[in-house]
């Protein structure tokens, strides 16, 4: 019982015989347990606790000369709205024309596709850049979320040139549903 | 040839090395984390693909809560400070040396700068009590785009034009908050700021495409 193993993996080449000996080798496995245990929470804190940003240009609202000299082609523009249907996004292409233009539909999940497919029908200019612009209009009652959502479409389907731009009244008298806005409506929304 | 006697070899292993590791990562971990600190809203951010850091230091964030509250927030206490005297001074409102210290300290703060005083005159664990978060009306922001919001934001900056502006919106406040927001902000022709996001994965097509990127540079 005296006797204390020091060494088992160095010096214990001969075997001694006699009293049993006590271990001084705790058993470490709860320990470790904890540890990694422990390891495994701050890593998962640290690397979430941190939020991600993306990083937005709004076109600049002072009337200067730079600003006019951006007219561009009117066939390259497409215009993306959404209300407060938050399953479809409204869109037409070129300029707006009171009275003739009408809003075309898609569905909001397949928004990608069909992004793509618009990035291909506007085509390519010689350096190989997309000509697309999109303009994105948001409805007063849209989510905020739509608007993150749609920006992030912006960035995986690679088109460089887009804008968020205010929805004009004839515009928003476009889309189902929506009518004038007046007060009664505004004090309803505030209720619920 | 004399019997080979057959070792008995222990089921345990040592595990003072894995032991040592773990406690090292561990520390290492528990050191360089940084609790959220306690937030007067809670925001549930959209998600994006976007993988950009937010800056750590130098930031007004202006949350947006789901009914379209707008509290500010930003960090350095000198600044804080100087912008509270200055904001104070503008609209004639006093705060005692103890209701500034609190300011100062404190985190975001979402209501009319003439409730201030009561604010930051509780205490920290009254000041998150639900009834009294619940009430917050948020920075006014009014429809000329020049209220108090403006002021605070003009004012920040003016005594640190390294601040950058994040905006952390509720992925359910509706576009018309956000455009309010945005809008005082291009009233000082803030046209570039970020949008504090949580991470989403990337589709595939993406990662494909980056890593093509990647490849090419090499």
């Amino acid at each position: 019982m005296g006797e204390v193993n020091t060494d088992q993996g160095g010096g214990g080449k001969h075997k001694k015989k006699g009293a049993k000996k006590m271990s001084t080798k705790i058993d470490m496995t709860p320990m470790v347990d904890l540890a990694f245990l422990l390891i495994t929470f701050f890593m998962l804190t640290t690397t979430f606790s941190k939020p991600q940003t993306m990083e937005l240009n709004m076109p600049d609202k002072s009337k200067d000369e730079k600003n006019k000299s951006m007219k561009v082609k009117e066939s390259r523009t497409l215009t993306l709205i959404m209300g407060k249907n938050r399953k479809t996004v409204y869109y037409y292409d070129g300029k707006f024309e009171p009275e003739e233009t009408k809003l075309k539909k898609v569905d909001y999940d397949k928004i990608r596709s069909f992004l793509l497919k618009k990035k291909e029908e506007k085509g390519y200019n010689e350096k190989g850049e997309p000509q697309i612009i999109v303009l994105i209009k948001f409805e007063d009652k849209a989510k905020y979320k739509n608007m993150v959502d749609l920006l992030d479409e912006m960035h995986i389907c690679e088109i460089p040139t887009y804008a968020i731009v205010d929805i004009s009244e004839a515009e928003r008298l476009l889309l189902p549903g929506a009518g004038p806005t007046t007060e009664k409506d505004k004090k309803q929304e505030n209720k619920s | 040839m004399p019997k080979v006697k057959v070792k008995r070899k222990s089921v345990s292993l040592d595990m003072t090395a894995m032991c040592d590791v773990a406690f090292l990562l561990l520390t290492f971990f528990m050191l360089t984390t940084k609790f959220k600190p306690d937030e007067v809203v809670t925001v549930d951010t959209p998600s994006s693909v976007s993988d950009l850091k937010i800056p750590e230091s130098n930031l007004i964030t202006l949350y947006i809560a789901k009914k379209g509250v707008v509290y500010m927030d930003f960090d350095g206490q000198e600044h804080r400070l100087r912008t509270l005297n200055a904001m104070l001074d503008k609209y004639k409102v006093s705060m005692t040396d103890e209701q500034k210290r609190e300011f100062m300290l404190g985190g975001a703060f979402g209501m009319p700068i003439a409730e201030l005083p009561a604010y930051f005159g509780m205490r920290k664990e009254e000041r998150n009590r639900k009834e009294v978060t619940e009430r917050l009306t948020g920075v006014p922001s009014d429809t000329t785009n020049r209220g108090e919001l403006y002021d605070w934001i003009l004012t920040a900056r003016s005594f640190n034009p390294k601040y950058r502006i994040a905006i952390k919106g509720d992925q359910e406040a509706n576009y018309e908050y956000a455009k309010k927001v945005i809008a005082v902000l291009q009233e000082q022709n803030v046209n570039r700021f970020n949008l504090i996001t949580s991470l989403e994965m990337k589709p595939a097509e993406m990662q494909a495409r980056e890593k093509k990127k990647a490849g090419g540079k090499h």
